[in-house]
């Protein structure tokens, strides 16, 4: 009974968009799927939904051969991340569009819409044409249109991302709420975003895709505690975690000039060259640090993004407050060293301050 | 400066407003006259400079029999030919415009775009290289000097614009929104008629007064592949100049046969600044 993928492969050119894409998704249950622009999200939301045919791969549904089942007959959702919408039509006649395809009869398409619309805080809105409507409302629209049929499966296609900051924070605490009354045990729904933050705040089970290949799949918190390697590590976070060349000898750390003493989890790193990972959050400014250079200093929001320098060491850092530097101005920062990672020469995660290790 | 501006500005819309409808106010004043106030000289106003007659009216629609013309079949012939052939090269170019937006197809090195111009190609040739063809073409199935065989050639000749613009046209409507059509349960010639079509009204529009403007003016066609059974408009007209030109009913065909393109500039005019496609995408 559950949306079950094997071995899906779309290579339309040169390049896979998707590769050998496996997953089982379960029914009553929230799916992320994170990964960069172009990775393959979109390819893969459009093959779930029927869009595309992959070149090869099964996939199953309900006991039934999915790949055979046509678009229309899929009984699937979708909203994009473009807002789109019958621009021909109404609020309210785009939002009951997919119950007249259904014939339903129009008291009940009546009362389902409204109920829609109100849910998704568009009520009175009913007779505005699409046009007059702004990008955030527009995208309330395709909600509300893909939440009255009762798909069996939702699909979200960054439904976020065209909209501004505030918008998007609001929307997103009410997509949470939707997802948590709103759908019944039956549905699935399949989120695609670039944003980590987005990811672990819906908290489902999170599947990190990159160029086209499934790199790793767990609960939000699992991917966040332990990435299985470099790649999903970077993905995963915002900044993209921070990765030194370092070794480690006789318990000590050393990279770029800086020794430190190695933290317990890393005991049980063999290798003497490795990756270390570091989060930008873990960073802090400290009068008894290491010396680096700033290369760039970004307000975002309430916090300051620094990009530091040390030789070949680049590395990011963020900053809880909002402070103003100047390029090549020195600074002194200090690591929180029990929460770093080591990967090995490969890029597979080796030692996590959570205890994780696919060596 | 802007004073300048402004008296530019109104100095060059007057001079193009006389510039354009003199020619009509001229047609109408002689379409009036009769022999002697067309060669008495330059004469302007009714009833002040000339007599107003209306002898190149009558003319018109008096059988040849009284001494007439008769361009009422003529004029019947044309709409028919024209409208016909307009609304069958939209059918068919609107519906081949679709598939060669959003399908793909490849035969060799033969693509989308190819076919595209294949159609337009149809238009680049100058006419007369497609006049023997034609000629012999219709000769050959026997549809030579008949309403059918003009209609035949007509399409040929109108479909490429249907194409070229409702190609252009569909390009620019989102894909997502076919595709979310057929992901709220349209089956694809559902997702055509209920969802593209109604959104490409403008687009219809546009290449349906092409359509009709470009066969209604067509004479050099209309000349060759008929004779005496049929005849349109234009060659009509032309027929009209005999041992002396008769300025009068010259005139006033000539303003009955532009009415029906005023008459669809007025209906077009309103349609595109009502039609547009925001807010399918943002």
């Amino acid at each position: 009974m559950n949306l079950v993928a094997e071995n899906l492969s779309y290579k339309p050119d040169k390049q896979f968009h998707l590769n050998e894409v496996s997953f089982n998704f379960k029914k009553g249950n929230i799916y992320t799927i994170l990964g960069r622009t172009l990775s393959g999200k979109t390819t893969l939301l459009k093959t779930i939904a029927g869009l595309l045919t992959p070149n090869s791969g099964e996939m199953q549904f309900e006991d039934k051969d999915f790949l055979k089942v046509p678009v229309w007959e899929r009984n699937i959702a979708m909203v994009y991340q473009q807002f789109i919408n019958y621009p021909h039509l109404n609020v309210f006649e785009n939002v009951a569009f997919p119950l007249k395809q259904r014939k339903v009869d129009n008291q009940e398409i009546n009362d389902v819409v409204l109920k829609s619309l109100k849910s998704v805080g568009l009520e009175g809105y009913e007779n505005r044409k699409i046009q007059e409507l702004s990008g955030g409302q527009q995208q309330r629209v395709s909600l509300a249109r893909s939440l009255v049929k009762n798909a069996k499966i939702l699909l979200l296609d960054e439904p976020l991302v065209n909209l501004d900051y505030k918008l998007r924070e609001q929307l997103r605490e009410e997509f949470k709420n939707i997802f948590s009354q709103g759908l019944s045990e039956e549905s699935i729904v399949i989120f695609s975003t670039t944003d980590p933050r987005e990811a672990m705040e819906l908290n489902g089970e999170v599947i990190v895709l990159d160029e086209g290949k499934v790199l790793q799949v767990g609960s939000a918190k699992e991917i966040f505690e332990n990435p299985k390697t470099l790649k999903v590590a970077e993905i995963s976070n915002d900044p993209p975690m921070n990765i030194l060349q370092a070794n480690i000898d006789t318990n000590q750390i050393k990279f770029e000039g800086i020794e430190v003493n190695a933290p317990n989890h890393l005991n049980n790193v063999k290798d003497k060259n490795f990756n270390l990972g570091i989060r930008a959050s873990d960073i802090e400014l400290s009068n008894n640090g290491f010396e680096f250079e700033v290369e760039l200093a970004e307000i975002s929001g309430s916090e300051t993004l620094l990009h530091l320098k040390r030789g070949d060491a680049k590395i990011i850092t963020s900053i809880e407050e909002v402070m103003n530097f100047n390029i090549n101005d020195k600074v002194k920062i200090n690591f929180k060293i029990n929460k770093v990672y080591a990967f090995n020469e490969e890029g597979i995660l080796a030692s996590s301050p959570f205890g994780g290790s696919y060596v | 400066m802007g004073k300048l501006y402004k008296f530019l500005k109104y100095f060059f819309i007057t001079f193009w407003a006389v510039f354009v409808v003199a020619p009509f106010l001229w047609a109408i004043s002689t379409s009036f006259k009769d022999f002697n106030s067309v060669n008495g000289g330059a004469t302007y106003i009714p009833w002040v400079d000339f007599e107003p007659k209306l002898e190149g009216w009558k003319v018109l629609i008096k059988s040849p029999a009284n001494g007439g013309v008769d361009i009422v079949e003529p004029y019947f012939n044309s709409l028919f030919v024209t409208c016909t052939a307009s609304l069958i090269s939209i059918v068919l170019g609107t519906l081949s415009a679709y598939a060669l937006s959003r399908f793909t197809f490849k035969a060799g090195f033969v693509k989308n775009n190819d076919i595209t111009f294949f159609f337009i190609s149809q238009r680049i040739m100058p006419p007369i290289v497609l006049s023997i063809p034609f000629f012999l073409f219709l000769g050959a199935i026997n549809l030579l000097d008949s309403l059918i065989g003009l209609i035949v050639v007509y399409i040929v000749l109108l479909m490429p614009i249907a194409v070229w613009i409702m190609v252009d046209f569909f390009n620019k409507v989102p894909r997502e929104i076919d595709e979310t059509a057929l992901i709220d349960g349209c089956n694809p010639y559902q997702a055509f008629f209920k969802v593209v079509l109604p959104n490409s009204i403008p687009g219809l529009i546009v290449a349906g007064m092409f359509c009709i403007i470009f066969g209604w003016i067509d004479f050099f066609f209309a000349f060759i592949l008929t004779f005496t059974e049929v005849q349109l408009l234009p060659v009509k007209i032309v027929a009209l100049n005999s041992s002396i030109t008769p300025w009068w009913s010259l005139s006033a065909s000539a303003l009955v046969s532009v009415a029906p393109l005023i008459i669809v500039a007025f209906i077009v005019e309103r349609y595109l600044s009502k039609g547009n496609l925001s807010g399918a995408i943002k």
